[in-house]
């Protein structure tokens, strides 16, 4: 979000306060546009106010309440809180979550910073782009049955070819080791070129003759990656992670489809739980309860990324 | 368009200058070169980095794509043919019969035969159901964003800036958060189970539409609106006859990621759809998946349900590729 609200100011000349002054002095009319403007704002605004801040505090309130749907919601005070803490299933599903997150964002963001950097140094054909794009047009649903039918311990071709290079079948999606592993390579295969879309847009901003310097001076491709690239890319990196955390963290789709949370609780991460407590168990409060739980989570690794990143700041000079 | 594109996805590294430790070894030594793209490298004796880095993409490539494939062979194949041949790279014994399940085409007894659960699907429906979802949510959202984005760029009003950070603010909310109350407040609507049910809270705005869009409009020309002032249109006229169409590159953009979005939603539908009346691609494509008898799965049927609900978006991109890879560098949104 930070990469598309950063740009206006400095680079656009235009818009802003400059262009009020100069309209200010050539206008005779200061014409004041509130009325068309709350107008034209209403709509937006209903969406806001009713499917963002509403159920914002809502949701709130519900983590204070035990609720079933049926009869009226009663406030019980922290009680859902206190049970959150003493629950092992959500203590486990925010492991599996965190274990999630690490795998799944390690290992995508590495190869995205991979194939960027290829793509920076081979080519920036716009066909090769769209290629690399092309799993993240499809939902993660499609994804998941694909990697389902790939990774399926009969008949899947993943498991054939272990079998050619002499290796033990795996059973992925069913053996509590396996689970995580795969849903999160799952993901990293469908967001893996979309990543790496946005670190080379961010690779662009590098000026060339920085390179072209450091070439001068007789520098490997290893020691400009090193000092030229990683730093300046840093910021892009910063939010571009910050971003992918966020989304990571949201997992549902792929686990839904494929494990439903098994085996055992193996997979069954944060946004899972909080789905069957509130649509297979009915207990909405409590339900509330751990997605303020998540809410807190996602907001204290946002924070300290934010911090150990400096997305905020460039070295770029 | 392409200049403001590219203007748009440069600054998010070169905007904010602070410290420096690469200025101290920059420019100078690069000779008179830079302003050719930055792409041109010097001819170096030494290829072999380069062939492994090829391979190394030919690799990237080759597991981007597969699975792609591996639908499109196994869509086409019989189901009882795939347990003796699950290696082949062809499809097996070539029929349309995956397709001609999904769609419900096939005798309840040819199915199970087949291999399928034959429980009635009707992927028709649910293609239909997909398509105006997806569309319906698209023209509204996009245009309802498009007047508030021309609110808070070219109307001058009070509180414009105030209403704009509460907008701002709306970024930071996840959506997880909303997923429940928002199911809430659609059912005491009465409209779970209801098209308009799964359309309702994505058929305003996005935060991101809107701030997408306000980049541009504020890009159009002052003078040209000014002009058409001074002949006498109206605010509103301008914002149809003038901004709209000047923006339609960008209008475009906003508007296939959001079909996409929508077109790749499963929580939010399978939270609100219960039947097929409201059921949609994504939904209907786990439920396929989970009737599907567990001992030998319907895997043809299954890939051709998965083309079928991957092909529509991946049609829709290979018609507007390059404009959305070139506007990839500052959507920077999951």
């Amino acid at each position: 979000m930070a990469v598309s609200t950063a740009p206006p100011s400095t680079t656009r000349g235009q818009g802003g306060p400059s262009t009020r002054s100069a309209a200010l002095s050539r206008t005779r009319r200061r014409p004041d546009d509130t009325k068309l403007a709350l107008l034209f704002v209403l709509p937006a605004a209903i969406g806001l106010v009713a499917f963002y801040f509403w159920p914002l505090l809502r949701g709130i309130w519900l983590s204070f309440t035990s609720w079933d749907l049926l009869s009226p919601a009663e406030f019980v005070g922290l009680d859902n809180y206190r049970q959150l803490i003493s629950d092992p299933v959500f203590w486990n599903a925010a492991r599996v979550t965190v274990y999630y997150v690490v795998l799944n964002i390690g290992a995508q963001t590495v190869i995205a910073l991979g194939i960027a950097v290829l793509m920076q140094r081979l080519t920036s054909s716009s066909v090769l782009r769209g290629i690399v794009l092309a799993p993240f047009l499809v939902s993660n649903v499609v994804a998941a049955l694909v990697f389902l039918w790939i990774l399926d311990f009969q008949l899947g071709i993943g498991n054939q070819l272990l079998e050619w290079l002499g290796l033990d079948r795996i059973g992925f999606f069913t053996t509590e080791t396996w689970v995580v592993p795969t849903i999160a390579a799952v993901n990293v295969w469908r967001h893996m070129g979309y990543t790496a879309l946005l670190l080379f847009a961010g690779l662009m901003a590098i000026p060339a003759n920085y390179y072209e310097a450091a070439r001068v001076d007789g520098a490997s491709e290893w020691r400009m990656f090193r000092s030229i690239t990683m730093p300046l890319l840093r910021p892009v990196l910063g939010i571009v992670l910050i971003i992918s955390v966020i989304g990571s963290f949201q997992v549902f789709d792929t686990v839904s489809v494929t494990t439903g949370g098994g085996p055992v609780d193996a997979s069954r991460m944060l946004q899972v739980y909080i789905y069957d407590k509130a649509f297979a168990q009915f207990d909405f409060g409590y339900a509330s309860a751990l997605s303020v739980a998540m809410l807190v989570i996602l907001v204290v690794v946002t924070f300290f990324q934010y911090r150990l990143t400096r997305a905020g700041q460039s070295d770029l000079n | 368009m392409s200049d403001v594109q590219a203007s748009a996805t440069l600054p998010v590294a070169a905007d904010r200058a602070d410290d420096d430790r690469a200025s101290g070894r920059s420019p100078g030594t690069g000779s008179g070169g830079t302003g050719r793209d930055r792409q041109a490298r010097p001819r170096r004796p030494i290829r072999w980095g380069k062939v492994l880095a090829w391979a190394v993409m030919g690799v990237v490539l080759l597991v981007t794509i597969f699975p792609f494939y591996w639908i499109l062979r196994t869509a086409l194949s019989s189901n009882g043919a795939l347990y003796a041949n699950a290696t082949s790279l062809l499809p097996v014994d070539p029929t349309w019969n995956g397709f001609a399940r999904v769609f419900g085409a096939q005798s309840v007894e040819d199915a199970i035969a087949d291999g399928g659960s034959g429980a009635k699907l009707d992927f028709w429906r649910y293609l239909g159901n997909s398509v105006i979802v997806a569309t319906t949510v698209t023209v509204f959202q996009v245009f309802f964003s498009a007047m508030a984005a021309y609110a808070f760029s070219r109307l001058r009003w009070k509180g414009r800036d105030l209403v704009f950070g509460a907008f701002l603010l709306s970024l930071m909310v996840p959506v997880i958060f909303t997923l429940l109350p928002n199911f809430l407040l659609v059912k005491q609507l009465g409209l779970i189970d209801d098209l308009f049910g799964i359309m309702l809270p994505s058929l305003f705005m996005t935060p991101f539409a809107i701030f997408f869009l306000r980049q541009f409009f504020l890009n159009v020309p002052k003078e040209v609106e000014e002009a058409a002032l001074v002949d006498g249109a109206s605010k509103i006229a301008i914002f149809f006859k003038l901004v709209i169409p000047m923006s339609t590159a960008p209008i475009a953009t906003v508007s296939i990621l959001t079909y996409m979005t929508q077109w790749n939603d499963y929580f939010w539908p399978l939270m609100v759809s219960y039947t097929d009346d409201s059921r949609v691609l994504t939904v209907a494509l786990g439920a396929f998946r989970a009737q599907s008898p567990s001992g030998g799965p319907d895997w043809s049927g299954l890939m051709a349900a998965t083309l079928v609900a991957a092909l529509p978006m991946i049609v829709l991109f290979s018609i507007f590729a390059k404009r959305i890879v070139a506007n990839i560098g500052f959507n920077g949104i999951k």
